[in-house]
């Protein structure tokens, strides 16, 4: 510790008053020629005097020379001994900064200091960075004491803040210090008081460094010493199995070790004689009970080590006390960093859930995209239309083949939109025309029909594209993700799904509600024939639906495509998902639809965070609640009621 | 007894004709003609025909769309394929330990053979499922235990809520899709997605030649068939069987004349998943390997499909569908029909084969829903009288006007 006081005091010295300090000492080589040995070849022992030498010169190159010395860009000259950097195959001089002639072919040696000797150097460097006039390297500085904190850079930091120029980089330093002072502190009150100053936030580097003043190390013994912290005891058969308690045991030497079944199987291979091993006849071997009477016979006779049995654990177990010690000695420290630490996991858990939601949100978006052109279809005319994944898949291959000749992915997805809209709607138009149109008495065959449609679709774009995953990239300024804190943080393509799934419900909302066509459209959900009745051209009204419908799975098309990868498949893999969305929600209406996609968002969501290793899991418990789901509200979230439910 | 329709002796004579013709061609007993290969290919085909049968009975006939019976075709196929490759591996384990100086424990048999079987999704303990595997009589109970618990279930929340129509078909898709996204799992127990491998290898015939397993498989098949057609046509004739049209054609007034409706379609719908399961257990020691991609919603899909084609409201219209499809289906992409040359682009089946199925559905749906059955209506000469135009009722898929002349 007092070495590296006296180097920070020297350090600010040589900023500080540097011209005074050029005047008092000679340059920069004589302080590397008096410990010329050292440098020439450092080691980690001798190093440090080395480093003093320099910082106590106050000359204004140290901070270039350590750096150079650490990037083993510094040689020496065998006939003199003297010092250069290289730099473009030409020596320069180290007090100068001016070129001494070219390298020569032989006379230089390399100075390499090996991984310690330029650990050392770092963490003086360190010292130098804390202070240097660049904000980078100051930053750097900071991050690198955040990465590997230890309890000799607590004063060259406390020493470094007065004189930051920058106020965030000042609390920053505040905050690395509380940090430091806790783990590494001297009196209790202080470490406790930085704890408190700490403890706000959900940083990764505030969670570690209360971890680090909390590890524990289990421990055995009789009784459980008085002087020592102890985190917590274990009871054997609740807390931990009796395996683990016999386990730690026998590695302690407290115990025999255990005899394991391959054990007893060896032991017993090794000592068959005349068909039988310890009396007992090698066929009845194949009883468990018989082979540990035939160990336990070769036991008595000393051959192999005794058979520890359940009893015999329970009772080796039962003599010791298990229990862990904090490594910190102080109860008060870690009693606050435990205080501490719940907080801040308190926090740690709410910004989850807050990120979950989020995610669930964007979810939620997709599928309300993916499902609202079917939500639309279904309801309006009762048509499943089994093709709808396909037209998503179109929507994408759209933006895909866009983008191939629109090199600027802004423009490429913004002319993308609308392509894919008018694609879709096309072919959504053409097949209302062609094949559903002749089917709406036999909702059953629109199914099928249209799924003819989907696998025939689906091996085209297959021969066309092939079955390789194309990519659609969004446009940079899409790339990246919004970060609220070290737990929460969400990627702009969701944002913008989300906008876009907001857009297109205020959109639908408009249409519906607002427009001659949207009265049209209600007219004949509710009531076909007295639509029609009223002068409605209810088959103008189907194919209109029906192009819209499609014309916005083109759309959800391209959104997904942002995130997904584009493949003749990717219908398929919403197709079903999107048909939950419509049933939970309830069919013929826009916030059903809304409803349900937020609902089955949030449902995976919240299951994948229960099971996050297991996504299939998650889809699978969905499914089976949804079928749950269908039994109390037949009809959906937000059920027609009266003469428009039909049936 | 019953009179049974008059489709069931010719039938039974076209099956059996077929069944004589291939076992006299079969190179175990007879002239070599057809390989063993493709009759494997036609043993599959009769457990296709049997499960589009049981599809037909509960479509056609019930008027439940049924997006889940191949899901209790592979649950039966599961169910045996656990046995199969338990006691082969059983076999195979045991002889690797006979070799040992001390006989093994029966712990050290089953984690051998759990590891054997295991080992591809890293695990080695036998997880609950597999609880009956080591026995072939409880293990066949499964065959028809857990596609009829999980249909009857499932019916019946589903019946029970009144779920019908477009919903219902939705619904037994998602219950297919969380099945084979169970089945997907690797903690489920069934080897993720590598599912069950090496199931043609029947335990106690390993030294039998192939082609004579193929072809007792293959009888087997086709005795399924015959008895299940039988069956079937037994169930759907009489007055269930009009019940169970009723049913179909307007479920309202069914209900309303006092029959339970949920109860005949939750038998219905139970039955045939039995039967599929079935279907299933005969159909994959023939496959040898079965993973949980077959039981995905798009095969179930499929087997609507083949019944579509055939004709669905007749038995053998599921069943000429079935054969008819599967069989054109496996030659366009087994690469047995020519390419054709267009001069600018040549039309490879292999990638071209689903569009023109998926084409042909349409076109099948749209211009002929009797399907190749209908194609019987033209010899045997019935046709619906001219109504001139006026429906015999609201669904133009009912079957009434047939009824009518019957």
């Amino acid at each position: 510790m007092p070495r590296a006081l006296v180097t920070v005091l020297a350090l600010c010295l040589s900023f500080a008053f540097a011209p005074v300090a050029r005047a008092q000492q000679s340059d920069l080589q004589s302080v590397l020629q008096d410990n010329q040995d050292a440098v020439a070849n450092p080691s980690r022992s001798t190093v440090n005097e080395v480093i003093d030498a320099l910082v106590a010169s106050g000359l204004p190159g140290v901070a270039e020379f350590l750096s150079r010395w650490q990037e083993r860009e510094v040689v020496v000259r065998e006939e003199d001994g003297l010092f250069f950097y290289v730099e473009d195959d030409q020596l320069i001089d180290i007090a100068t900064g001016e070129a001494a002639g070219p390298v020569p072919d032989d006379g230089i040696d390399e100075v390499r200091p090996n991984g310690g000797v330029r650990r050392e150097l770092a963490g003086a460097l360190v010292q130098f960075q804390l202070s240097s006039p660049d904000i980078a390297e100051r930053r750097a500085a900071l991050d690198a004491i955040s990465g590997d904190m230890s309890a000799d850079q607590i004063e060259p930091l406390a020493a470094s803040i007065e004189d930051e120029p920058s106020a965030r980089i000042a609390a920053r330093k505040q905050r690395l210090l509380a940090m430091l002072t806790a783990r590494f502190g001297e009196d209790t009150e202080a470490r406790v008081e930085a704890i408190r100053q700490i403890t706000n936030g959900v940083s990764v580097e505030l969670r570690g460094v209360l971890n680090q003043i909390l590890t524990t190390s289990d421990e055995v013994s009789e009784t459980v010493p008085e002087d020592v912290n102890v985190a917590r005891t274990y009871v054997p058969g609740e807390d931990m199995s009796l395996d683990a308690a016999y386990s730690e045991l026998v590695e302690r030497d407290l115990a025999p070790p255990r005899v394991s079944d391959a054990d007893i199987y060896a032991a017993l291979t090794q000592n068959i004689a005349d068909g039988a091993v310890g009396g007992v006849p090698v066929e009845e071997l194949s009883d468990p009970a018989r082979r540990i009477d035939a160990y336990e016979a070769l036991a008595a006779e000393g051959t192999v080590p005794g058979f520890v049995g359940p009893d015999d654990m329970a009772a080796a177990v039962d003599a010791y006390s298990f229990y862990a010690i904090y490594d910190e000695p102080d109860p008060a420290v870690t009693d606050a960093a435990r205080a501490a630490l719940d907080g801040v996991e308190t926090r740690v858990g709410l910004s989850e859930a807050a990120d979950l939601s989020l995610d669930a949100l964007s979810l939620a978006s997709i599928y309300f995209l993916a499902a609202i052109g079917l939500a639309v279809t279904f309801g309006v005319m009762g048509v499943i239309n089994m093709a709808h994944g396909e037209f998503i898949m179109m929507g994408a291959y759209t933006g895909y083949v866009v983008q191939s000749l629109v090199p600027n992915y802004t423009i490429s997805i913004i002319l993308a939109l609308p392509l894919a809209f008018a694609v879709t709607f096309a072919l959504g138009v053409a097949m209302e025309r062609l094949v559903i149109r002749w089917l709406y008495h036999r909702p059953l065959e629109t199914l099928l029909a249209t799924f003819g449609i989907s696998i025939a679709l689906q091996q085209l774009a297959k021969n066309i594209f092939g079955t390789q995953a194309r990519p659609f990239t969004a446009p940079d300024w899409l790339a990246g993700s919004m970060v609220v804190s070290d737990v929460i943080s969400i990627s702009f393509v969701r944002i913008a799904i989300f906008v876009l799934g907001l857009f297109f419900l205020g959109l639908l909302l408009f249409i519906l509600k607002r427009t001659r066509l949207g009265l049209e459209v209600r007219a004949v959900t509710q009531n076909p024939r007295m639509a029609a009745s009223m002068g409605i051209n209810s088959e103008r009204i189907n194919m209109l639906t029906f192009g819209l419908g499609s014309g916005i799975a083109g759309i959800a098309g391209v959104a997904i495509g942002l995130y997904a990868q584009v493949t003749s498949e990717m219908g398929s893999n919403y197709i079903v998902q999107s048909f939950m969305t419509v049933v939970v929600g309830g069919v013929g209406n826009v916030w059903g639809t809304l409803a349900g996609a937020t609902l089955i968002g949030f449902l995976q969501k919240g299951i994948e965070w229960f099971n996050p290793s297991n996504t299939l899991a998650a889809q699978t418990f969905m499914i089976l609640f949804i079928i749950l789901f269908i039994q109390f509200r037949p009809r959906g979230i937000v059920a027609l009621k009266g003469r428009a439910a039909g049936d | 007894m019953r009179a049974l329709p008059s489709s069931v002796p010719w039938f039974l004579g076209i099956l059996g004709l077929v069944v004589l013709a291939v076992t006299v061609m079969s190179e175990a007993v007879g002239t070599g003609l057809i390989s063993t290969s493709f009759l494997k290919v036609l043993g599959m085909t009769l457990c296709f025909c049997l499960a589009a049968l049981a599809m037909d009975v509960v479509w056609g006939y019930c008027g439940i769309l049924s997006l889940g019976h191949m899901a209790f075709f592979g649950l039966g196929g599961y169910a045996i394929g656990m046995w199969l490759m338990y006691a082969r591996t059983e076999i195979i384990v045991a002889a690797n330990l006979a070799g040992r100086a001390i006989p093994p424990t029966e712990a050290e048999l089953r984690d051998a053979i759990g590891s054997q079987i295991f080992g591809v999704v890293g695990a080695s303990d036998f997880p609950w499922v597999w609880g009956f595997a080591h026995s072939l009589p409880l293990q066949l109970a499964m065959v028809v235990v857990v596609p009829g618990l999980i249909a009857l279930v499932f019916g019946w929340l589903a019946f029970r809520s009144r779920v019908t129509g477009v919903y219902l078909s939705i619904l037994t898709q998602a219950m297919t899709l969380a099945l084979s996204l169970w089945f997907f799992q690797n903690d489920s127990g069934l080897r993720g997605n590598n599912g069950l491998s090496g199931l043609q290898n029947i335990p106690g015939f390993l030294d039998a030649p192939q082609a004579a397993v193929a072809l007792a498989f293959f009888l087997a098949s086709a005795l399924a068939l015959a008895l299940g057609y039988v069956f079937f046509a037994w169930v759907v004739s009489g007055k269930m069987g009009s019940v169970i049209r009723a049913i179909r054609d307007d479920e309202a007034r069914v209900r309303f004349l006092g029959y339970p409706v949920e109860g005949f379609k939750l038998f219905v719908f139970t039955l045939t998943a039995i039967v599929a399961g079935i279907a299933g257990a005969l159909y994959y020691p023939q496959a040898g390997i079965i993973n949980p991609g077959e039981m995905a919603p798009i095969a179930s899909i499929y087997l609507a499909v083949w019944v579509a084609i055939g004709g669905r409201g007749r038995l053998y219209g599921a069943v000429i569908g079935a054969a008819f499809v599967s069989l054109v289906s496996t030659w366009f992409t087994g690469g047995g029909a020519p390419d054709i040359d267009l001069g600018f682009y040549r039309v490879d089946w292999v990638d071209w084969w689903l569009v023109l199925l998926g084409v042909s559905f349409v076109l099948v749906t749209i211009f002929a829903p009797k399907g190749l059955g209908g194609l019987v209506d033209l010899w045997t000469e019935r046709r619906g009288r001219d109504r001139h135009g006026a429906d015999l009722g609201p669904d133009q898929g009912a079957l009434r006007e047939r009824e009518a002349g019957e």
